[in-house]
């Protein structure tokens, strides 16, 4: 059966040269890191180039790339230990949120490692209300503030730099969730006042299993995984060395092709949006959909109220249609999306995730059209 | 360049082709997070993942469910330590350990140490044993965990792991296990020996780096752990995070192949260990590091006296060994589980330590001995204490000028 994959918020096939990179690295670099003998050695220069490879696209120095294994512990590492060096006792964050953000943060608030815990406001179309950010600094102590700069779901943009301006004039610790956005846009260090962004390779056609934080390097953190002198005394652990290559090559090919991959993923969105509109009476968009909003890879569509609305993802699926409802993190639970409640969706009206890749066609979305247009006729209310 | 005998199996091991060939299609076309519920790439994905918990449980004796993946054994032994110390603090404040873990428990103990723990580091025998009557004198009603690996890493002594946790649990505490040397290397079976909770990883069994797991008991007791590491709640709530699916399906792999072949290789690799030792052991002035009866059937682990370690590793570039754990080996320190068995620092900075492995051959430890011999021998006619050790003087007596 012919299946189109438009779930690529949720992971991201890798590309042949990262698979071949990897293969290679299996094959023939098998030493620890660590370990002081020639096949060692030859496999500690494959992770400080791979280190370096990463630092250089970010404008960042390569002590202040350390390797984890993913998103969620970079989200992690960033959040409990940058609080804890600073005996920080207020953080600020949204509704809408990744679990990996939320969670950590309402279990540092229940545990008694933060005071309170504020949410900033955000608008229907999950953008982030700057002005009651400020507000929110202004009448607290030192602040941690975890913001995330595309949301997964939505696809909707929060602007770094401003928020990093803010930060700032508050002295406030910033961590940016960017796992959405790394490798899909232009992060230079440099030019943002983060202090922490993350990664996670398998969301840029790299390997699942390994990712990255980058800590600036005003900023002091302990381990939060002990044991071993790795990454420089910060995150004990034999080093994923397959991963680390894997992710290193997949972020060089995302910086090469960016600009050409941008245009070609943001035609195929317009494509779809357009298509969408013109075909099915009633469609909406959950979010922001403007290019200059949004992340050029999601398109979250809600559909008019119709019968068996819980069945639509499971008819797509049959027709061979691979999207998603929300975040896969917690696609397993039937509460419905955090972020949809977050930015309070009509819960009536069904909602879809199309994600894309540069390995989209138009033709698979034409196909998608077809049979999108077929279900919701199918499933219309009498 | 012609590659070096690898005879540091304890550090890493080869990834086994077969392993490879299992993780290969999740590399391409099965690529699903295995999170994704509402279409065939996230069921595919998850298929894949159940089949290796099923293999890994298989190699352990334990349920599915009682399997928790992770990025490797260090997180493991993290999450295990820190888990549980957070879970049962009602209950107590004290773990016990020992001395000669590797640095994944100490370090996370001491770190505990400054949240509150009370943590006792038990010394071990001159064979590197713990001392299990020492064990029961340390327990206290306050006593919340046993951490005491399987099998040494450095010395590979294994530790009498079915007394230790009957021990444990006459005081009501739980047992933990490293077992990151010994799973997959000889029998583990988690019932039989008493575990609550044991971490391995896949890279020291032929498997993957970046990937290993947790085994945490759920029946007599039901043993719960509080998660380190907070997202999606994969894992059943204890490790959140995407799950590293080709990384899994090669851990699962390199279980299933360790279970089939252990037993033979077992007899295989300790016929050439012992051949290996017995004969650098004839060599005058070389002492066999740590217990030879309860023993990893593929460690050894002996000092050269009068030769320094590092110096000897560098005259053995043909032979990639190693001189202490690959995690402090960076640091020149002598190796701290060499000087818990009382060693000095002289001897324990002259040990090396062989690892052999599944690809290891008899004519690789035909070479590696002869490699020794030689290296031993060449850096001894270089030694001025060599030499005055063969003209009788007896080196503890001398007291040297300072410099």
């Amino acid at each position: 059966m012919k299946r189109v994959y438009l779930d690529n918020a949720a992971t991201t096939p890798l590309d042949k040269d990262v698979i071949a990179e990897m293969t290679n690295v299996m094959e023939n670099y098998f030493g620890n890191p660590s370990a002081i003998h020639a096949l060692g050695r030859e496999v500690r220069t494959l992770v400080e180039k791979a280190r370096k490879t990463v630092s250089g696209l970010l404008g960042a120095s390569p002590s202040e790339i350390f390797f984890t294994s993913g998103g969620t512990e970079a989200d992690n590492t960033a959040i409990r230990c940058g609080i804890s060096a600073y005996g920080i006792k207020h953080a600020i964050t949204s509704k809408i949120e990744h679990h990996a953000v939320e969670h950590t943060l309402n279990m540092m608030l229940k545990n008694g490692e933060i005071d309170k815990l504020s949410f900033v406001n955000i608008d229907e179309k999950g953008n982030v209300d700057y002005a009651h950010l400020e507000e929110l600094l202004q009448n607290n102590e030192r602040t941690f503030v975890s913001l995330m700069h595309a949301n997964n779901e939505l696809g909707t943009l929060t602007d770094m730099v401003k928020v990093g301006d803010i930060c700032e004039k508050y002295n406030a610790i910033y961590h940016a969730d960017t796992v959405q956005t790394m490798g899909h846009y232009v992060h230079n260090v440099r030019d943002l006042k983060a202090h922490f962004i993350v990664c996670a390779a398998h969301k840029l056609h790299g390997p699942k299993g390994v990712g990255f934080l980058y800590v600036n390097s005003n900023i002091k953190i302990p381990p939060m995984i002990y044991g071993g002198a790795q990454e420089r005394n910060m995150r004990g652990g034999t080093e994923n060395v397959y991963g680390i290559v894997g992710l290193a090559k997949a972020l060089e090919i995302a910086y090469a092709e960016m600009e050409q991959h941008q245009n070609y993923i943001q035609d195929l969105k317009n494509y779809l949006k357009e298509a969408l509109i013109a075909e099915i009476p009633g469609i909406a968009f959950n979010g922001e959909t403007d290019a200059d909003k949004s992340l050029y890879t999601v398109l979250n569509v809600s559909f008019p109220e119709m019968d068996m609305a819980d069945m639509l993802l499971f008819n797509l699926d049959i027709n061979g249609i691979c999207a998603s409802g929300g975040s896969a993190c917690s696609s397993g639970s039937n509460i419905g999306s955090h972020v949809l409640n977050g930015i309070k969706a009509d819960p009536n009206r069904p909602s879809v995730r199309f994600s894309f890749s540069k390995y989209t066609t138009k033709e698979e979305l034409d196909y998608v059209i077809e049979k999108v247009k077929m279900v919701v006729k199918q499933n219309a209310l009498a | 360049m012609k590659q070096p005998i690898y005879l540091d199996n304890n550090a890493t091991t080869p990834l086994d082709p077969r392993v490879l060939e299992a993780m290969l299609p999740y590399f391409t076309e099965k690529f699903g997070n295995a999170a994704s519920r509402n279409h065939a790439f996230g069921w595919v994905a998850e298929e894949g993942v159940d089949y290796a918990r099923e293999q890994v449980a298989k190699l352990i004796g334990c349920t599915e469910k009682e399997v928790i993946f992770t990025s490797g054994a260090t997180e493991a032994d993290n999450l295990a330590i820190k888990g549980v110390f957070e879970m049962y603090k009602d209950k107590g404040n004290h773990i016990i350990t020992a001395l000669t873990e590797h640095k994944a428990v100490l370090d996370t103990c001491k770190h505990l140490e400054k949240n509150g723990a009370r943590v006792t580091y038990l010394g071990v025998k001159e064979d590197g044993l713990i001392d299990l009557a020492a064990l029961e004198a340390a327990m206290t009603p306050e006593t919340i965990l046993v951490s005491i690996m399987y099998g040494n890493n450095e010395i590979g002594v294994i530790q009498p792991v079915k007394e230790i946790s009957a021990i444990a649990h006459r005081y009501g505490a739980l047992f933990m296990t490293d077992a990151t040397q010994a799973v997959g290397k000889i029998p583990v079976d988690v019932n039989a020996d008493g575990i609550d909770l044991m971490a391995f990883s896949a890279h020291k069994m032929y498997g993957p780096k970046g990937v290993g797991a947790l085994y945490v008991r759920r029946k007599n007791p039901r043993v719960k752990v509080t998660s380190q590491m907070d997202g999606g709640g994969h894992e059943r709530g204890m490790r959140s995070g995407t799950l590293n699916v080709p990384g899994i399906v090669g851990l699962g792999k390199a279980c299933e192949l360790c279970r089939l072949e252990m037993e033979s290789e077992a007899v295989r690799l300790s016929a050439l260990r012992d051949k290996l030792e017995s004969t650098l052991n004839k060599m005058e002035e070389s002492y066999v590091n740590g217990n030879t009866q309860h023993r990893l059937p593929h460690v050894a682990n002996i000092s050269f006296k009068y030769v320094e370690g590092e110096g000897l590793m560098m005259a053995m570039s043909d032979l990639a060994v190693s001189s202490g754990s690959a995690c402090t080996s960076a640091s020149l320190e002598p190796s701290y589980v060499l000087k818990s068995l009382g060693l000095s620092d002289d001897l324990a900075h002259s040990s090396i330590r062989y690892g052999l492995g599944r690809f290891t051959t008899e004519e690789d430890i035909d070479h590696a001995i002869e490699i020794t011999q030689k290296a031993v021998n060449h850096l001894r006619e270089l030694s001025p204490l060599w030499e005055m050790f063969k003209e009788g003087i007896d080196l503890s007596k001398i007291e040297w000028a300072e410099h």
